[in-house]
């Protein structure tokens, strides 16, 4: 390529990325950073603490006798080695980030300013009553929020993720079933199911029977209800579905499951598509975890923490979990003993140790303050309607099965449109990396072939939703043109390439370990 | 509405590229009478930055919040100095606004500290492998024992009285639908003669050390006891930082370990999010729950870094997963990888002894009470005191005066008359003199 006298490129673009390997191994504003163990040394620590005695009197024999193997590493090591592994991270702040089903959406900084008020970070759950009344105030005021979104009666607070939420879903609709003195072990699950409700359904002890999809991407009403009977417990339904779908027979599906003598679960992961428009409770549903991380905002974390309370119908309500939380003229407060309960109550047990989610509690309720109803009315309308700008600018040059109507918050497509192209589902996610995009979800929902689920949110602008279309739509035009040399292998200006999951499999290395020295010579 | 970017003009003109007239014709598929108007949800509309945090603000407000008060709670959750570093590091976006690492070409960040962290919790442990984190100490204990029940195909897990009782609960729940779940004698500052009740049948026995009245355990014996008759030692830990003061589980021949992480990197948070740390033998590994990371190369030969053996999970296997866990507990388990690296060695091992320092000095400074005896004579930075009083009570009372003396063990364990009076008294490196003598002069005042 030229240069000016000057040493600047006159052919702006023209420069070729990786013409040269650097001597360090960096590249500009990527470094490649070692593993935390490669870089520390003994001795050597990032907090300053006294050296106390030790007296071993009170340890019961039970000292450490060896080193625990940790690196020492002062305080600018450890900040300089965290901001450089952030660096290769894709992030919703940073770009669109299409991942259906996950509602990547922004995450307003109001919610961590809040959760970090001392009052809610710095409070011990175990702690007098009479100290927490604001904790328990704010958890009261998010039950409101929860069960009046919903139109349900009653909401149990302590699951910890969506997973968790279904789990404590079904244990309700256990105890309720063995509580009329019934044996039904039978879930019904469609196909087009998350897998965590599934698997949910077996860690609960009941066995899972699957229940096949329409030609336009619905369950099989007729399949349904052949298979409802006086062994089945519950039916599991996604709703919005995972096709991005509403299920439009729901209210014919509640009535057929309740007549059936069983419980109607719902997944609440799409809730984001009619939070503020439908509620649960008047399509006859019984359970439903809300994701906190998806429909309200509080952040995925790289995979966590979530939050999944789950709201229940009035014929579920007395068998929620402890804590229970009341408020009476003393103000507000926890019962974790069956002992206390007044009102008839039977909760099944115990999701876990204290009260949930406390820090995911105080993001989600500042989300719903600050979007109040309207603004969540809005949301859903948002989401909604950026799926379908999205579905319809791109069904005529990709494959969208269900395509005919509108969609939710989600569209779906399939690898119809890669046919005969030798470009497949996994390399039109991976080029759109190079693209700067995070990939939308793939091969799910299983039930069309090689799937891509785009999921925009309300976050997304006009102009970032045009240029995204764009993009896709130059992609498809290119992979059906047969350049092929833009898919293969990609991404290319990653931080990494294709990664070896079959090796990593095959040999699990699951931690580093010191490398034996040789024995130092005499 | 602040956080939505789409204008009136720019939805019109969605909607007429579509070639629907309003956003109603996009919900066409729900039925009508589902549709609510806004007036049916009794809430309040759209608010600003400055209401919002008003009215949050306040709320925060009628909290007594730990480092407000001399503060003495603990049973499983802990108050410790977390570096400003580290909360600094985890609100960086692309840790806190990224989604679980499906693409790893883009999420090395995530996935490389998810290896680092593994690996301190082996290290710490003195275990061979540990996963990317479970919810909590009390969830991760439960797929402890599911975990022990699928290797041994026995059903019956028998929990040491010392398990925190929300933890013994937590496991009755669910692992009670799939086995028996026996709960040996509660014995406050003894332990009790759990090998006795292991028989064929067994499963697992699980023990906390240092248990919830804070007696340090010796678990070496009851791993060859449970190992005799086939069964597995689950050792289970509420407060980590005693591991950097007391033999990690595995040199004691620990089967599995499940702790609880919140102390090292994450605040009290009033009971969540925490962060379970679980770890186990190689030989099991395949039985082992939760999200894995796993090192490997990329097609140029480069080191990375990949979730793996995802076949153990609910994505892929379904209804026979190991376990229906969908997510790790992330951006907590971050947390705790930053805070135990700017710990090391060094600083943990100075922290366990300081946090082991000033509880010893305040259990000298309370058994001088009169009314006030020490019931743990074993302890790391917790132990329990009996009172000349209901320990409730005197809680109340001290809560009155400013102080927030500890956790009751009535309130763990309502139904046994045997802990009315007991109190549960942890110290950490944050307990300052002050803290230890306010406590002692309201006690010798209240008894």
């Amino acid at each position: 390529m030229t240069m000016n006298n000057q040493g600047r490129p006159t052919a702006p673009g023209a420069i070729e990325l990786n013409e040269l390997p650097t001597i360090s191994g960096d590249r500009g504003l990527d470094h490649e950073e070692p593993l935390i163990f490669g870089i520390g040394r003994d001795g050597h620590c990032g907090v300053d603490l006294p050296n106390v005695q030790l007296s071993e009197a009170r340890l019961g024999g039970q000292r450490r006798r060896g080193p625990i193997g940790l690196p020492g590493l002062s305080e600018p090591e450890v900040v300089r080695h965290y901001v450089r592994l952030s660096r290769n991270n894709y992030a919703i702040d940073a770009g669109l980030y299409p991942l259906g089903s996950c509602t990547m959406k922004h995450n307003p900084r109001l919610n961590e300013k809040m959760a970090r008020l001392p009052g809610f970070g710095d409070l011990h759950p175990l702690a007098p009553q009479s100290t927490t009344q604001g904790a328990l105030e704010l958890i009261s005021e998010l039950m409101k929020w929860l069960t009046t979104l919903t139109g349900m009666p009653a909401v149990a607070m302590s699951p910890k993720a969506g997973a968790h939420g279904e789990l404590c879903g079904l244990l309700a609709i256990r105890a309720a079933v063995e509580a009329r003195g019934e044996k039904r072990n039978r879930i019904l699950v469609p196909e087009s199911a998350h897998g965590t409700n599934p698997a949910t359904a077996a860690f609960a002890g009941f066995t899972i029977d699957e229940v096949k999809g329409t030609a336009d991407g619905r369950v099989d009403m007729v399949e349904l209800e052949g298979k409802l009977g006086p062994d089945v417990a519950a039916i599991m339904l996604t709703n919005p579905n995972t096709c991005g779908l509403f299920e439009r027979d729901i209210r014919h599906m509640a009535d057929a499951t309740h007549k059936a003598g069983a419980y109607f679960y719902c997944d609440g992961a799409n809730f984001n598509a009619i939070a503020g428009r439908v509620r649960p409770g008047d399509l006859g549903i019984d359970a439903m975890h809300i994701n906190l991380h998806k429909t309200f905002s509080t952040p995925h974390g790289g995979g966590g923490p979530g939050a999944g309370p789950v709201v229940l119908s009035a014929a579920l309500a007395p068998f929620a979990p402890l804590p229970l939380l009341v408020h009476d003229a003393n103000g507000f407060r926890l019962i974790e003993d069956r002992a206390e309960i007044k009102d008839g109550a039977k909760p099944f047990g115990r999701m876990c140790a204290f009260h949930g989610q406390m820090g995911m509690f105080s993001r989600a309720l500042s989300y719903m303050l600050s979007h109040g109803r309207d603004g969540v009315r809005q949301a859903s309308e948002d989401a909604v309607l950026s799926a379908n700008y999205i579905l319809h600018s791109l069904k005529d040059v990709m494959t969208a099965p269900f395509g005919d109507g509108p969609c939710m918050h989600e569209a779906l497509f399939d690898d119809g449109f890669l046919e005969g192209t030798g470009v497949t589902t996994l390399d039109f996610a991976k080029a759109m990396i190079d693209e700067g995009y995070h990939p939308m979800t793939m091969y799910f929902p299983l039930v069309v072939h090689g799937a891509m689920l785009i999921e925009p949110t309300e976050s997304e602008s006009k102009e970032s939703l045009d240029r995204f279309i764009h993009v896709l739509r130059e992609m498809a035009l290119e992979a059906k043109a047969g350049r092929k040399e833009r898919f293969e292998g990609a991404p290319r200006l990653a931080p990494r390439r294709r990664l070896d999951e079959t090796a990593a499999a095959r040999k699990p290395v699951l931690r580093w370990k010191k490398k034996e020295l040789p024995q130092a010579a005499e | 509405m602040r956080y939505h970017p789409l204008t009136a003009d720019d939805r019109a003109a969605m909607l007429a590229k579509i070639g629907v007239g309003s956003v109603d014709a996009l919900f066409k598929d729900v039925p009508k009478e589902a549709v609510v108007p806004l007036s049916a949800f009794d809430l309040p509309d759209t608010q600003g930055e400055i209401e919002v945090d008003r009215k949050l603000t306040r709320m925060a407000a009628k909290n007594t919040a730990a480092g407000a008060a001399p503060f003495f709670c603990g049973a499983g959750a802990y108050k410790h100095h977390v570096p400003a570093a580290v909360d600094h590091l985890i609100q960086r976006s692309e840790f806190l606004t990224s989604y679980t690492p499906y693409q790893p070409e883009i999420a090395q960040g995530t996935l490389q500290y998810m290896f680092e962290f593994q690996t301190q919790v082996a290290l710490l442990t003195g275990m061979e492998v540990a996963n990317a984190s479970l919810y909590d100490g009390s969830t991760a204990t439960t797929e402890a024992v599911l975990m022990a029940q699928r290797i041994t195909r026995r059903p019956k897990a028998i929990l040491s009285g010392g398990l925190h009782p929300h933890y013994a609960e937590t496991v009755e729940t669910v692992a009670g639908l799939h086995g028996t779940i026996t709960r040996a004698t509660v014995t406050p500052g003894k332990a009790e003669d759990i090998a006795a009740l292991i028989d064929n049948e067994t499963a697992c026995i699980v023990v906390q050390s240092p248990d919830v009245f804070g007696l340090i355990r010796d678990l070496k014996p009851l791993a060859a006891a449970a190992h005799a008759k086939g069964a597995l030692l689950i050792a289970v830990v509420t407060e980590v930082v005693s591991l950097g003061l007391l033999e990690a589980p595995g040199f004691q021949d620990a089967d599995i370990v499940a702790c609880e992480g919140q102390s090292i990197g994450n605040g009290l948070n009033f009971g969540g999010p925490y962060v379970g740390l679980f770890a186990t033998k190689e030989k099991y590994l395949r039985q082992m729950p939760g999200r894995l990371c796993g090192e490997t190369v990329d097609a140029a030969g480069r080191r990375g870094y990949v979730l793996t053996l995802s076949t153990r999970e609910q994505h892929i296997r379904r209804e026979k997963a190991t376990s229906n866990i969908c997510t790790n507990s992330g951006l907590c388990c971050l947390a705790f990888t930053i805070h135990l690296s700017l710990l090391g060695e060094e600083g943990l091992t100075r922290l366990a002894r300081i946090n082991h320092a000033k509880a010893s000095a305040l259990a000298d400074k309370l058994s001088a009470v009169k009314g006030v005896s020490l019931v743990t004579p074993a302890f790391f930075n917790e132990f329990t005191v009996k009172l000349s009083k209901p320990a409730a009570e005197v809680v109340d009372v001290l809560a009155k005066k400013g102080i927030i003396a500890g956790v009751p063990a009535s309130r763990l364990l309502p139904h046994d008359p045997s802990v009315k009076d007991l109190l549960i008294v942890a110290a950490t490196e944050t307990t300052t003199d002050e803290d230890a003598d306010a406590l002692t002069r309201a006690l010798a005042e209240v008894l």
